[in-house]
């Protein structure tokens, strides 16, 4: 007979809530009259999101030292929870920018269903603490995410990024999953503790293994040479399902691949060390570098989450006392920046009917002044300018990386930024330098719907962008305290 | 007495704000911008007389931490030199402003805001005193000037911000890289408390970039084209203001914190620095239009400023000092008098089709003659007292430097008589017609009081130099 393990409710709390929102989403869509499925839908999930990003801030609060919980497959820590918040704050903005999205009427309970379901099982995957809660969490938010993806099949193009998404991804779980069973094999435990502890660090077996599981980890950080899915898949999905992918899954993926490898493979320190940061090189050559040819602005927004996937990845190639916090406190304006863009590009893809491309930008600064402002402060922020958050997180990411003596990580990042400038600015110069009636653009038929859930999600991601510049401070000492739950 | 710093920066980026909000006309949003650069100038005339000159210690100080584990802090304040330049500079950005608001600039809104929020910037590079908080103003600066550039600029405007966002972007990225190695390494970013280094590389990341601010040779390649297409009132910033960051850089960090450096790589600075003077003046002598000639004979007066500065001794640096202030006023002036020519003539400024202009225009002649007068050295004026000392002092690191500098001096009469008779004598250009009216009186309330600080200066240059006494770069170290 299995002893029943005790369960700690209250570190599930931030999961369970997000579930019972999804079950309640299913059950609205067949039991709420069609016509106020949208207003239900939307406040249920949001509801969710609230509910779990409040047990997260709980949780942060009264847990001040790791520790493992439910036979320990879970962590309940610091790193964790604020990961949990952080991916709480993600999905309630998503749901603003989701309300307005043209949706068929008929899925979109079931749209809000898989967004919290999606939510619930990142919220799961942050707190993994074997290699078999950890792919169950992966598979459980991707299949959720592949089904976001392509739910809108009048759109074109959504069926088959949903599809691109679902092969290469399963590719990547499937790399995770058997890297997970060669680490077990020669190990013989699931726990990321016990794996450290069984010794067996230098056997190649368990090396392999190691590799497989990052570059499965990877797929869903959506790294370079990882990354194939990632411009297909967000320029097809429907806009706000794409803002939810770039913030939330890069959040789980990073935050999760920094915990295994610093409690499961610790004395292979010096194999991972250079192995993400080669990862890291790569993703910022070749997100740049790819986003100077696009014309379309999700996509260029695409290949820069590959390049910040790459800037996030040295803060984890350093793995040192700045490190951790590097990675966490980047990760919250980096989140407000990516899902605040995409509000704006959905705003105007709404308004035009037509995907938003460089070209088609053209005057939404003067058209709509507070959008553009926004739009221009993310970009600003996602080149790492003073006045937004993003300075400060590749200041911290630099910081580290020095500490360390990785010192041409700075050099490389530099470059990248460099580059990266070029289409970053590019979208601010669509915007504002060339009016419409220089391009002649018909505009869609009158003028655009009011849209206050929106504005106020993109208004949300503004102050954190901008407030995480000038409250540094208390950012940082949560993010001191979160990675003080990990043994470096 | 602590906050006065702090208001002087703040307030103008208050006021951007202000004027990004409030419901008002384009006319009265510039009225409301040209009102807060007026009380900045009252904010700078309290600090000057709150100033002790006799002490060479940073004063009217405020600091505040930041972000405590890798001690970075908010840290302003003013030593006797910064005073002076902060001055400069906010006399001209309200210069500036108010010929926006003359000028009518449609997009008022933006257009206002912007320039006030370039305000708090420059004021922010001038009194920062950590190297994060320098690093955040110097980069916050391009922000509006790339869009005052692409939206109110001129026809090629598009290639003018992409040529001009390349090369400060990778000047300032370098710095970065410099500045997050060097503070990490001296363990705080506070610059009253870190030591110096022997490290080149740290000296040439900081050098670079300040030098193409500055711009000097052969770092200026974004000059001609980002000064032609900006709105007049913007190359007067960039020239008259945002150049002075890169020197200021150079007297603040870069010859402080790097006395090793200094001391190798002092040679190939100064040639740099004769090149940009001589080329420049050069290029001056040959430019088709009047802005040519104003923006390189910035490239020159640049050159010079190193110059001073890489002498290395107390001379130089008080005369480099001296010739920011003259040449922050000289260049705004000439580019606002430059675009007034410009809009009167309906021309890009080109000599060609001016001409004869000082016909039936006495005010625009006065004043074009005071400036030009000034600008080329004549003696008595106070240019003439910032090139003397920057000659005598780089005299002593040896002879044939300051026969770069008399060259050059003998070319800035040269060109800018060139242009002076270019526009206002000769023969009657081909653009110039009744239409093109004399100055008005708006637009001598922008720019008299220009010439009049120019011609106080002249007067007694000692209240500058007297009182400006660059603190030598050892004073400037804590340990």
């Amino acid at each position: 007979v299995i002893a029943k393990p005790h369960v700690d409710w209250f570190a599930l709390a931030p999961t369970l809530s997000l579930l019972a929102a999804s079950g309640l989403l299913l059950m609205a869509a067949v039991l709420v009259p069609r016509q106020a499925r949208r207003p239900v839908g939307a406040f249920l999930c949001f509801a969710g999101f609230v509910a779990a990003g409040i047990w997260a801030g709980f949780l942060d609060a009264r847990s001040p030292g790791a520790s493992a919980v439910v036979h320990d497959t879970m962590w309940r820590d610091r790193w964790g929870a604020l990961a949990q918040v952080i991916l709480a704050g993600c999905g309630a903005v998503s749901v603003l920018i989701s309300y307005r999205e043209r949706m068929r009427d008929e899925h979109v309970a079931e749209y809000y269903s898989l967004l919290a379901a999606a939510g619930a099982g990142m919220v799961f995957f942050v707190q993994a603490g074997n290699l078999m809660t950890l792919f169950l969490a992966l598979e459980w938010f991707s299949i959720s995410l592949y089904v976001l993806t392509a739910i809108d099949i009048d759109l074109i193009g959504s069926l088959e990024a949903g599809l691109k998404y679902l092969v290469v991804g399963a590719v990547g779980s499937a790399t995770l999953l058997f890297g997970s069973a060669l680490v077990y094999g020669i190990t013989g435990q699931l726990a990321f503790d016990k794996i450290a502890a069984a010794g067996h660090a230098h056997d190649a077996m368990l090396v392999v293994g190691l590799a497989m599981i990052i570059a499965g980890l990877m797929f869903k950080s959506s790294a370079a040479p990882f990354h194939m899915w990632t411009p297909d898949a967000y320029q097809g999905a429907p806009t706000p399902v794409t803002a939810f992918m770039s913030s939330a899954t890069k959040v789980a993926a990073l935050v999760v691949t920094y915990r295994v490898l610093i409690t499961a493979f610790p004395h292979d320190e010096h194999l991972w060390r250079w192995g993400i940061a080669i990862i890291a090189c790569i993703s910022l050559a070749w997100g740049n570098i790819g986003a100077l040819v696009q014309r379309n602005v999700k996509r260029i927004l695409a290949y820069s989450a590959v390049s910040h996937a790459g800037f996030i990845l040295i803060a984890i190639a350093a793995a040192n006392r700045l490190g951790g916090r590097a990675l966490l406190y980047y990760l919250i304006p980096y989140c407000a920046m990516s899902l605040g863009a995409f509000a704006v590009v959905a705003a105007r893809e709404r308004e035009l009917g037509v995907p938003v491309t460089l070209q088609n930008l053209a005057g939404f600064g003067w058209e709509r002044p507070f959008l553009g402002v926004s739009m221009w402060v993310f970009m600003l922020g996602m080149l790492g300018f003073p006045l937004t958050g993003g300075f400060i997180g590749k200041f911290y990411v630099f910081a580290a990386a020095y500490d360390h003596g990785f010192w041409w990580l700075i050099v490389v990042g530099v470059v990248a930024t460099m580059i990266s400038a070029y289409y970053y600015l590019g979208i601010v110069r669509a915007m504002y330098f060339r009016d419409t009636a220089e391009l002649r653009l018909a505009p869609a038929g009158g003028s655009p719907p009011q849209d206050l859930l929106l504005t106020s999600g993109v208004f949300i991601s503004l102050v954190v962008t901008v407030g995480s510049f000038f409250a540094v401070q208390p950012l940082i000492d949560v993010a001191k305290s979160a990675a003080k739950a990990l043994p470096f | 007495v602590h906050w006065l710093t702090t208001i002087l920066i703040v307030l103008p980026v208050a006021g951007a704000l202000l004027v990004a909000v409030m419901p008002l006309t384009s006319y009265w949003l510039g009225s409301l911008a040209a009102l807060v650069s007026l009380i900045e100038i009252g904010v700078w005339i309290t600090c000057a007389s709150k100033f002790d000159f006799g002490s060479g210690a940073l004063q009217l100080d405020q600091r505040a931490s930041w972000f405590s584990d890798l001690q970075v802090s908010w840290h302003v304040g003013q030593y006797r030199f910064s005073l002076w330049i902060v001055g400069m500079s906010v006399v001209c950005m309200a210069a500036c402003t108010i010929y926006g608001w003359w000028v009518g600039r449609d997009r008022g809104r933006a257009y206002f805001s912007l320039m006030l929020l370039l305000t708090g910037a420059i004021v922010g590079v001038f009194t920062a005193q950590d190297l994060l908080l320098f690093y955040a103003f110097f980069e916050a600066m391009l922000i509006p000037l790339y869009i005052l550039i692409g939206v109110w600029g001129g026809a090629e405007r598009l290639r003018a911000t992409i040529t001009f966002v390349v090369y400060t972007v990778v000047g300032s990225l370098l710095m970065l890289a410099a500045i997050i190695v060097f503070g990490l390494q001296q363990g705080t970013f506070d610059m009253t408390r870190i030591g110096t280094s022997s490290s080149t590389w740290l000296f040439l990341g900081f050098v670079v970039a300040f030098c193409i601010k500055s711009p000097i040779f052969p770092l200026h390649g974004w000059l001609p084209i980002t000064y032609r297409e900006s709105p007049a009132e913007v190359s007067a910033v960039l020239s008259g203001i945002v150049g002075k960051a890169g020197l200021y850089g150079l007297l603040r960090i870069a010859i402080p914190f790097f006395p090793g450096p200094v001391h190798d790589w002092r040679i190939v600075l100064l040639i740099l620095g004769s090149i940009s003077l001589v080329y420049g003046s050069l290029l001056a002598f040959r430019a088709p239009d009047f802005r040519g000639v104003v923006m390189y004979s910035s490239l020159a007066q640049a050159g010079l400023i190193v110059l001073g500065l890489f002498a290395n001794n107390s001379l130089g640096f008080d005369g480099a000092v001296l010739q920011i202030v003259n040449h922050g006023l000289i260049s705004t002036s000439l580019f606002l008098l430059a675009g007034m020519i410009e809009r009167r003539t309906g021309t890009r400024g080109e000599f060609a089709l001016l001409g004869g202009m000082a016909r039936g225009r006495p005010a625009l002649a006065t004043v074009v003659m005071a400036v030009g007068i000034i600008s080329l050295a004549v003696p008595l004026s106070t240019s003439f007292a910032g090139e003397f000392l920057i000659l005598a002092g780089v005299f002593q690191q040896g002879w044939i430097w300051a026969v770069f500098g008399a060259v050059a001096i003998v070319l800035a009469a040269m060109y800018m008589l060139r242009a002076i008779s270019g526009v206002l004598h000769q023969n009657v250009g081909a653009a110039v017609d009744d239409r093109a009216r004399d100055l008005r009186l708006g637009e001598l309330a922008i720019v008299v009081p220009l010439v009049l600080c120019l011609v106080g200066l002249s007067a007694w240059p000692n209240l500058v130099s007297g009182r400006s006494h660059a603190n030598t770069p050892t004073e400037l170290v804590a340990r």
